[in-house]
């Protein structure tokens, strides 16, 4: 039970317990409403074929796509060789060194024989997705970081070419939408500097990397005005203190003003990263294959709409609470 | 040490105040001057142009020679050897005790940590507080908040001392404490600045009281000559008023 502040008057016990069970009913109440909706649209529900999408895990067969004399079997480390040969024609199979091999040397195969069968184990596209949202979600929210603790700083600086290129970008990202944004990173910059690259003889940047840019840029405009607002909210008199001991300006921001606007700016700066993770399902239309992408090709081909829309949720879900978690376990660290 | 000529301040925000009007002041190595006034007469707003904190629009302050009011002069260098106690502490809230002290110490001084905290343990020896060298300042009293700013100012070997009303922020029964460590510093030599409402510490350590208010300079002299017998009105008025 909370602590009795004194502000009002003390609750009864009856009081909590009423609430609580209401809570409970609540909650009751919407999962009976999804249930009830699901029960409604006669969908067959075929959760059984999902886990495979997460972890591939079964026998694979090798078919030839030749025909002719198995001429040789090589085995070494790395795995089987096998040569097929058909007058001139040589066709190299490789096999892993788990795999179970049913003909011998001097068989002669068909077109579409079953020549081997070995076991795959390997992540699915799901998780892989998942990966792929992970990484980008991370480096964007690293860059934006640097991005917005630059332009926040700016924003409150003397100097009025910095101080108006901040509020310039400020206003343009927070002002138009992602998408656009990221088409102009991909199709526009990406194309010039991509050119650039090539003409240097440099190889090209991948799309992921423009993604990524272009969410660092989007996020960093909000962290900008996160941290404006965490510097200015530190007391006057710690600046003061920094100064009067000899401390030069910058020398006062990174020692005591940053830290103790840090700690302020934790709790705003974890729901922009959370927004974050979420918008990188856009970067689905530059052909990065990230969790809402890949969602969308496995319902093409499997017509599990649901389950697997509702599996892509869950992966967004556990990736945005382990980084309320994480956030929150660093503002207690940083409680002072 | 300290010397001030025809200083003028205004203020515009939230509305225009002259708030210092042609004060000039001298303060020699080793003195102790305690500036007394009512509140607004300007005592604080003239302490703060001393390491310019406030930068004031006219005249000069020299410390040490250097004139503080000269745009190219190395601020940071001069403020170095001003310490600075303010009303509210302004301690690091983010730091433990000894790191408050020895930041500026690495920082400005470029003192090895070792030696900024050998420094910081015979302040906190000092003022009485080694056992806290490890807590938080949210976790200290105002006594002892201040004690830790008088050492953390104290840690950069200043020439001169500025306390802006150090114990006005202090409960009654911790006043002391803070004033027995700043009477000890008089007594080693510290040249100090003091602006404040005790008049018992005036009386007591003060070398010479000055009087301000409206803005100006009205009396100064010695505490005896102050209290006993002071010349202007509004210096018997104000007097009258607190005592």
């Amino acid at each position: 039970m909370m602590n009795y502040t004194g502000l009002d008057r003390p609750k009864k016990p009856g009081y909590y317990l009423f609430w609580k069970a209401m809570f409970v009913a609540i909650c009751l109440l919407g999962i009976g409403f999804i249930y009830a909706a699901a029960d409604f649209v006669d969908y067959n529900w075929r959760w059984e074929q999902v886990p495979q999408y997460f972890w591939l895990d079964k026998d694979l067969e090798v078919r030839s796509e030749a025909e002719g004399d198995l001429t040789k079997i090589d085995k070494t480390a790395a795995g089987y060789t096998l040569i097929i040969q058909d007058g001139g024609h040589e066709e190299i199979v490789n096999l892993p060194p788990d795999a179970n091999i049913f003909l011998v040397e001097g068989d002669y195969v068909y077109m579409g024989d079953t020549i081997a069968e070995y076991r795959v184990s390997k992540p699915g596209i799901l998780l892989e997705a998942t990966y792929v949202t992970l990484k980008v979600s991370m480096l964007a929210i690293v860059l934006g970081i640097i991005v917005g603790i630059l332009a926040g700083l700016m924003r409150i600086s003397e100097n009025p070419c910095l101080r108006w290129l901040s509020v310039t970008y400020v206003e343009l990202i927070r002002g138009s939408p992602l998408l656009v944004q990221i088409f102009l990173w991909y199709f526009v910059a990406g194309s010039l500097i991509n050119a650039m690259l090539d003409k240097v003889g440099l190889s090209a940047i991948p799309a992921l990397w423009y993604g990524v840019f272009a969410l660092a840029i989007f996020t960093g405009a909000y962290v900008a005005e996160i941290v404006r607002a965490g510097v200015q909210s530190v007391h006057r008199g710690q600046s003061e203190a920094a100064r009067a001991l000899g401390l030069s300006g910058q020398q006062a921001m990174r020692k005591v003003i940053l830290p103790q606007a840090f700690r302020r700016i934790l709790p705003p700066l974890a729901g922009q990263f959370i927004s974050l993770i979420k918008d990188s399902s856009l970067l689905g239309v530059i052909a990065v294959r990230e969790l809402t992408k890949a969602t969308r090709e496995v319902i093409s081909s499997s017509l599990m709409s649901y389950e697997l829309w509702i599996a892509c949720t869950i992966m967004y879900l556990v990736l945005t609470f382990a980084l309320s978690v994480a956030v929150q376990y660093l503002e207690r660290r940083a409680v002072r | 040490m300290i010397s001030a000529k025809n200083v003028n301040k205004y203020f515009y925000i939230p509305e225009e105040l002259h708030a210092l009007k042609d004060v000039s002041m001298n303060v020699a190595a080793g003195e102790v001057l305690v500036v007394i006034g009512p509140s607004g007469s300007g005592k604080s707003t003239f302490l703060r142009c001393l390491n310019r904190l406030e930068y004031a629009n006219s005249g000069s302050i020299t410390i040490e020679g250097t004139e503080v009011l000269d745009p190219n002069c190395d601020i940071n260098e001069i403020r170095a050897e001003v310490g600075m106690v303010f009303q509210s502490f302004n301690l690091f809230p983010h730091m433990s005790v000894i790191d408050n002290i020895t930041m500026a110490q690495m920082t400005v001084r470029k003192r090895s940590k070792k030696e900024a905290e050998k420094k910081g343990m015979e302040l906190l020896e000092k003022v009485g507080l080694a056992h806290k060298y490890n807590v938080y300042p949210d976790q200290l009293s105002g006594g002892q908040q201040q004690r830790i700013a008088i050492a953390r100012a104290l840690a950069m070997d200043p020439k001169v001392l500025l306390f802006d009303e150090p114990t006005s922020a202090l409960d009654p029964e911790m006043v002391g404490e803070v004033l027995d460590v700043m009477k000890n510093l008089a007594k080693e030599g510290m040249t100090m600045v003091v602006v404040t409402h005790e008049m018992g510490f005036a009386r007591e350590v003060a070398d010479r009281v000055v009087f301000m208010d409206g803005g100006q300079l009205v009396e100064e002299g010695t505490p005896e000559h102050f209290f006993t017998s002071p010349e202007h009105e509004r210096t018997k008025l104000f007097l009258s008023q607190i005592l």
